[in-house]
């Protein structure tokens, strides 16, 4: 497979996957210290998706996901040191501090976030494929979602209708084993989520979420099933997270050699000996990546820190498009 | 002038507004081939074809949620719900996300989304089929709630929901459909969050909204005769509400009734009577009545409902109460 993709590509994936691995990992370190508070889900352990996404798509494309979404704005181009901020609360973040981790958003990148509602997204992503189709783009839209969310009733309606109307957009299962602490197995006797589109023809494929290879090579061949009209696809992306759900649960429902397992097929150190092996770059060359990267993270932190916190009459803004909204007193 | 329906009214509305703005589609359970299941929405397939008269599954949710991500993509939906009873199933979209959006992208993404259609009770249709959800959206900060009464009213404020672009909640009636008033030829809006005083008068106020402001009518014919000089306000918008035009008029006659159609607490008309005792105390000359649905869900039989809806007789009693006159 190594063939298929050239020595940049295999950097990009290197350093984006990197960059989200580190940075996460600050976040973590930075939670624990109690630097920003609300919730802290970490993508550690899934960034192949959103490299393999990325060297897949068109840059116009759209994303939307859930809330495990500090990578996703990362992965596409928004500067990290944004989306720090926005963790921090800081009137530099993302969404002026007004949205937290779970909401990230940026428009110049087409995120149309983060959400918090577990399954939420799945119908708001069909609808921004349904735009685009009305609109006649090429444009696809890759609506993410957890294992979890697979259980909402949403799903189905969305999957029903986004067949129906051929909707340019591609379901992407980040089935990382969990919902929160309960696994797949205990959700549904349908356990391999890429079925879960059968009763509406609905095309799918499960897929190594840990490859960035695989990871592109589905993205690819089901974006332009959708870009040629052909209607949405979807993947199960099998997948693993590091950590616990959030940073408050220490994950006492896996065993310790069942993430020892998936460490092992870690796709950051996978690419890593593919880069060495194919002598793409030296172990020298990708230390200073990593120092670079490390420099990047410090430098988002400093960043986050030193923003101003919004002021509390900011409250008022962007609740309406109308300017002059008459909002009651209270108190 | 000429005299149409409602549903003429709402109907013209939209196919102005779509002839104008080609973003604007309507999505919704048999507004396309069945053409309406109120008839609302006659003949728009036949003029906008399938892409922009769109039939659903019978997924609110779903389909409420398609219509929030269009909108945040650039495009302007009317999403027609047959009541606003089956959208309880699609509040999870409406309140978490259409309400939401704006805010917690930062202002990044805004949702220019109308979801229209039959509110409150349409005859004995049971518990489930005959609520009135003008209080609970109207909790939720990010929606506009409008509550038309009237033809000319119902074309004036759907007109200027479509061009809104916030999210809005608009609220009709079945039994309001084949209502026919003065609608005139030309095109015109009416203000979101503007109050119309219907009736000017004197003695006391009377504040109501949607349906059944048509039993407020009916008291006034017989209150007049009485020789009260009631002053009739009709709030058209719920959120944002105009308390202004309420405390003037209550500043002028020192006495007030609020008659809404849904359940007493939490009501509109409490939010109303809080805003009236903090800006009009000195000006009160008796404590403000409201009239309400019956706090119960609604039940079948006639008699439950004769019990349960607010009518005329409890307008007069409420206004003699307020006047001290019984």
């Amino acid at each position: 497979m190594a063939k298929k993709f050239d020595k940049k590509t295999y950097l990009k994936w290197f350093e984006s996957m990197l960059l989200m691995r580190r940075f996460e990992e600050k976040c973590g370190q930075l939670y624990t210290m109690q630097k920003f508070g609300g919730f802290c889900h970490l993508y550690i352990g899934q960034e192949a998706l959103l490299a393999g996404m990325v060297s897949a798509m068109h840059k116009d494309d759209n994303v939307i996901t859930a809330y495990r979404d500090h990578a996703h704005p990362i992965a596409l181009g928004t500067d990290p040191k944004l989306v720090m901020a926005e963790l921090y609360g800081k009137k530099t973040g993302t969404s002026k501090g007004k949205g937290g981790s779970m909401h990230m958003f940026d428009k110049s990148k087409n995120l149309f976030g983060g959400h918090g509602i577990v399954g939420g997204q799945i119908g708001l992503g069909a609808g921004i494929a349904f735009a685009e189709k009305y609109k006649g783009t090429k444009r696809v839209t890759y609506c993410f979602m957890g294992d979890g969310a697979t259980r909402q009733g949403i799903l189905h309606e969305t999957f029903n209708m986004a067949m129906m109307w051929q909707l340019p957009v591609v379901f992407v299962i980040e089935n990382n084993g969990y919902a929160m602490g309960t696994s797949v197995e205990r959700t549904s006797n349908v356990t391999k989520l890429h079925e879960l589109g059968e009763s509406y023809d609905m095309p799918a494929m499960p897929v190594d979420g840990m490859s960035p290879e695989a990871v592109h090579e589905a993205f690819a061949k089901a974006a332009e099933h959708a870009r040629k009209g052909k209607g949405p696809y979807l993947l199960e992306m099998r997948t693993y997270r590091y950590k616990g759900h959030s940073m408050s649960d220490p994950a006492k429902y896996r065993t310790k050699e069942e993430l020892a397992a998936y460490k092992k097929e870690d796709p950051i150190e996978k690419v890593r000996e593919v880069i060495l092996k194919q002598k793409y770059a030296t172990e020298t060359a990708l230390e200073k990546i990593a120092e670079k990267i490390q420099k990047q993270v410090a430098e988002c932190v400093e960043f986050a820190e030193q923003s101003e916190l919004p002021d509390g009459s900011e409250l008022y803004k962007d609740v309406y498009v109308q300017k002059d909204y008459p909002f009651l007193k209270h108190y | 002038m000429r005299t149409i329906q409602f549903r003429e009214a709402l109907r013209e509305a939209m196919s102005e507004e779509m002839r104008r703005d080609e973003n604007i589609y309507l999505m919704g359970e048999e507004v396309a081939e069945y053409n309406g299941a109120y008839k609302v929405s006659q003949g728009m397939l036949d003029e906008f074809g399938a892409k922009r008269v769109i039939d659903t599954p019978i997924s609110e949710l779903g389909f409420s949620a398609i219509g929030i991500g269009s909108a945040m993509n650039g495009l302007r939906p009317i999403v027609e719900f047959m009541t606003w009873n089956f959208a309880v199933l699609a509040l999870d979209q409406i309140m978490n996300h259409a309400a939401k959006m704006l805010q917690m992208s930062g202002g990044q993404y805004k949702v220019p989304i109308v979801f229209r259609g039959g509110n409150g009770s349409a005859g004995q249709l049971a518990a489930t089929h005959s609520q009135s959800f003008e209080a609970m959206y109207a909790q939720i900060p990010g929606l506009k709630v409008i509550t038309p009464s009237n033809p000319y009213d119902a074309k004036g404020l759907l007109k200027a929901a479509i061009r809104d672009d916030d999210p809005i909640v608009f609220l009709e009636s079945e039994k309001m459909y084949g209502d026919k008033g003065e609608v005139p030829e030309g095109e015109y809006l009416l203000p979101i969050g503007k109050a119309h005083i219907v009736e000017k008068g004197e003695d006391v106020t009377i504040v109501s909204f949607g349906k059944i402001i048509k039993e407020v009518y009916k008291a006034a014919e017989e209150l007049k005769k009485e020789g009260y000089k009631p002053e009739i306000i009709d709030l058209r918008t719920i959120r944002p509400l105009d308390y202004a035009t309420i405390v003037e008029s209550v500043k002028k006659t020192g006495r007030l009734v609020v008659v809404e159609e849904s359940w007493p607490y939490g009501s509109i008309a409490t939010e109303i009577t809080y805003h009236v005792q903090q800006n009009a105390f000195d000006y009160l000359d008796a404590p403000v009545q409201r009239i309400t649905q019956a706090d119960t869900p609604f039940a079948f039989s006639v008699p439950f409902i004769e019990e349960s809806l607010p009518n005329a007789k409890r307008v007069i009693d409420a206004v003699k109460k307020v006047s001290y006159a019984s």
